[in-house]
């Protein structure tokens, strides 16, 4: 019991946390500035994988890191594309198509990971990211760990948090994505394009999910496997709603979700005889609890999931 | 140019639809697999042959078709009344696991036994999709993100039950559950293979469906609350009764799946006895169109190109995911065309 205790206050600990959160960070942003601008985007968990494979494969093909991470926002933006077209313009069923987008992004992947790379006994690694020194900051007893020597991208989604918290409330374009998740006719009435602002926040949001599976590539591990993402993409969904569609709650979400995974791992090995299993189900269990207690004070943008179609009402 | 809604659909395009999307998704996989150094024709040749080309891999093809049509129902019965079950693949590992627990010591003649443990297995599955469908009738949690989250719940709960309690201490390496007692493996349907009378029970379970929607009140009240809620509602049908309902008839449909895959394939099962069944079936209903008769035969295509990529794959060196590749192409691409049986361009 108190080993449990213990383990809350280990830099470690909260060193992970920040690591684990941070593919989820992107990819909680992803989602939600799809959502916001009135398009449900399950393509999600393929985008994830997509990324994670293209960002691997550029590094190991011989790029830079950063180059990689590049790759995966343009190959997730394409992905985004294609959602986008078939749900905006189109105004095809946002669940089917995301679904459809899932199942193809990640089939795509693992199609041209098996026809590029030669796999053998084990698969081939790159040299990831590594975690930052900062100097003296880095050296800062317990600070130092968790804050100051992270791997580059995790500074990165903190940033991306700032930036989209920034965007989405204080500049017009900002105004223009929600009000298009709200009201797309009144969004037209002001002379902007709906469809416009949802094909680019579908895009924008799906090469931050792109980029969230990279990091798991470039950073947490060093090679692409099949299954890798584990319903991350998933649990990025269930978190928007959860953060009510907000990004610093979104932030706080993830974080909190990082460290039920770090703190469930750790506790693993101190807790005997129960089933590893049950540790790991945690996580998915508490996503699943979050939003019924959520659920009733969700405020689901009003447009989410209507096709905006000029003319109909 | 806009588009209308047709008041009507002819039949042609109803066959048509599913056959234009099918083509054009093999047109575009075949880019990849030029791309793998491979001619497509020789490889869709051998993708052909590999599913179709001899009696037993048609057996093969069956083999496979089964649990994808069981799959494909459980889909199109809940998405035809807007009910989002993405939740097949964890539906199917309770029905198959339940199955191998009360299978392996349940003291009852064969066929009674057998149908006992379709019941049971359908009853795993139906409690597994009536959960969300409760969250969503009481709290307004949406149906997607519980079910998609309860995939990976369930798959460790198999895990965690072959690995403790079920576990077959009589399997050697990777863990497995207990097997089903001989009497309940489902006799073959053709001798010598591995086809087994499951796939007359999933025809009949195809039957049974379209029987139940197209001609009962349940079916009607079904898809008038898929089709327009509010209205529905209006109309004195109970949402949440009809609601859970289908629930209880998709969630059976998939645990179904599980129960019979257990029965006459794998006997004992493993956490990864399932390549996907559940998530395909989602394929499959959309490609019928969410019809239970288009179900049976979207099940073999789906089937086809599975079995046929593994002996495609080994013939001609290309990777055997383009299998899921054109699967995933055909959901989208078949989206499109459904498009065009719902509306008409007009100028």
């Amino acid at each position: 019991m108190i080993e449990a205790l213990e383990i809350l206050t280990s830099a470690s600990l909260w060193a992970a946390v920040l690591r684990i959160a941070t593919p989820l960070i992107f990819g909680v942003l992803g989602a939600l500035i799809c959502e916001r601008s009135g398009v449900l985007n399950l393509g999600i968990e393929g985008i994830m994988t997509m990324g994670a494979m293209v960002g691997w494969l550029t590094v190991y093909l011989g790029a830079d890191l950063w180059t990689g991470l590049a790759m995966a926002a343009a190959a997730g933006a394409m992905m985004g594309l294609l959602h986008a077209l078939l749900t905006v313009p189109l105004g095809l069923s946002q669940h089917v198509s995301g679904l459809g987008i899932t199942l193809f992004a990640s089939a795509l992947a693992y199609y041209l990971y098996r026809l590029i790379v030669v796999v053998g006994e084990s698969p081939p690694t790159i040299v990831p990211f590594r975690p930052l020194d900062l100097g003296p900051l880095s050296d800062l007893p317990f600070l130092g760990p968790v804050f100051f020597s992270q791997s580059a991208p995790t500074y990165v989604a903190l940033l991306a948090v700032v930036v989209m918290g920034y965007v989405l409330a204080r500049t017009p374009l900002g105004l223009a994505i929600r009000m298009t998740g709200e009201n797309p006719h009144a969004v037209e009435a002001q002379g902007v394009n709906p469809i416009a602002i949802r094909i680019g926040a579908v895009m924008a949001g799906s090469a931050l999910m792109g980029v969230g599976g990279a990091f798991l590539t470039t950073a947490a591990f060093n090679s692409f496997f099949p299954e890798m993402v584990q319903g991350r993409g998933w649990i990025c969904i269930a978190l928007v709603v959860f953060a009510s569609w907000r990004p610093y709650k979104a932030l706080l979400g993830a974080l909190l979700f990082a460290f039920f995974d770090a703190y469930q791992l750790r506790l693993q090995t101190v807790v005997e005889g129960v089933p590893y299993q049950l540790f790991l189900m945690a996580p998915y269990v508490l996503s699943i609890v979050a939003l019924i207690l959520v659920a009733r004070r969700a405020e689901v943008p009003a447009a989410l999931m209507t096709p905006y179609r000029r003319g109909e009402r | 140019m806009r588009l209308e809604r047709r008041a009507h659909v002819p039949l042609g395009l109803v066959v048509a639809a599913p056959v234009a999307a099918i083509v054009a998704a093999l047109a575009l996989a075949a880019g990849l697999i030029a791309a793998a150094g491979v001619n497509p024709l020789t490889a869709y040749g051998e993708m052909l042959r590999g599913a179709l080309g001899s009696r037993l891999a048609i057996t093969e093809m069956l083999t496979r078709a089964t649990p994808l049509i069981l799959t494909g129902l459980a889909a199109a019965v809940a998405f035809r009344a807007r009910l989002w079950n993405i939740g097949g693949e964890g539906q199917f590992y309770m029905g198959a696991l339940i199955t191998a627990w009360a299978g392996h010591s349940l003291g009852l003649p064969g066929p009674l036994g057998i149908a006992v443990l379709m019941v049971l297995g359908m009853a795993a599955g139906a409690v597994m999709l009536a959960g969300p469908a409760f969250l969503r009738l009481r709290f307004g949690v949406d149906e997607v993100v519980t079910t998609l989250l309860l995939n990976f719940i369930v798959i460790l709960f198999v895990g965690l039950m072959i690995e403790g309690p079920l576990r077959d201490p009589l399997a050697f390496g990777w863990p497995s559950s207990v097997p089903v007692d001989g009497d309940y493996r489902l006799p073959d349907l053709v001798p010598r293979t591995r086809l087994h009378i499951g796939l007359l029970f999933a025809i009949a379970a195809a039957g049974a469906v379209w029987l139940v929607l197209a001609r009962t009140v349940f079916g009607a009240e079904a898809r008038a609350a898929g089709f327009n809620p509010r209205a529905a509602s209006f109309a004195g049908i109970s949402l949440p009764r009809t609601l859970m309902g289908v629930a209880l008839l998709s969630g059976g449909l998939a645990g179904l799946a599980g129960a019979v895959e257990v029965m006459g394939v794998t006997a004992s099962v493993t956490t990864t006895m399932s390549p996907g069944f559940g998530y395909a079936g989602i394929v499959v209903a959309m490609l019928a169109a969410l019809h239970p008769a288009g179900v049976v035969a979207a099940a073999v295509f789906v089937a086809t190109v599975f079995v046929g990529a593994d002996a495609m794959s080994r013939a001609t060196g290309v990777p055997s995911f383009i299998a899921d590749v054109i699967v995933a192409l055909s959901l989208l691409t078949m989206l499109v065309a459904l498009l065009f049986t719902t509306y008409r361009v007009r100028q």
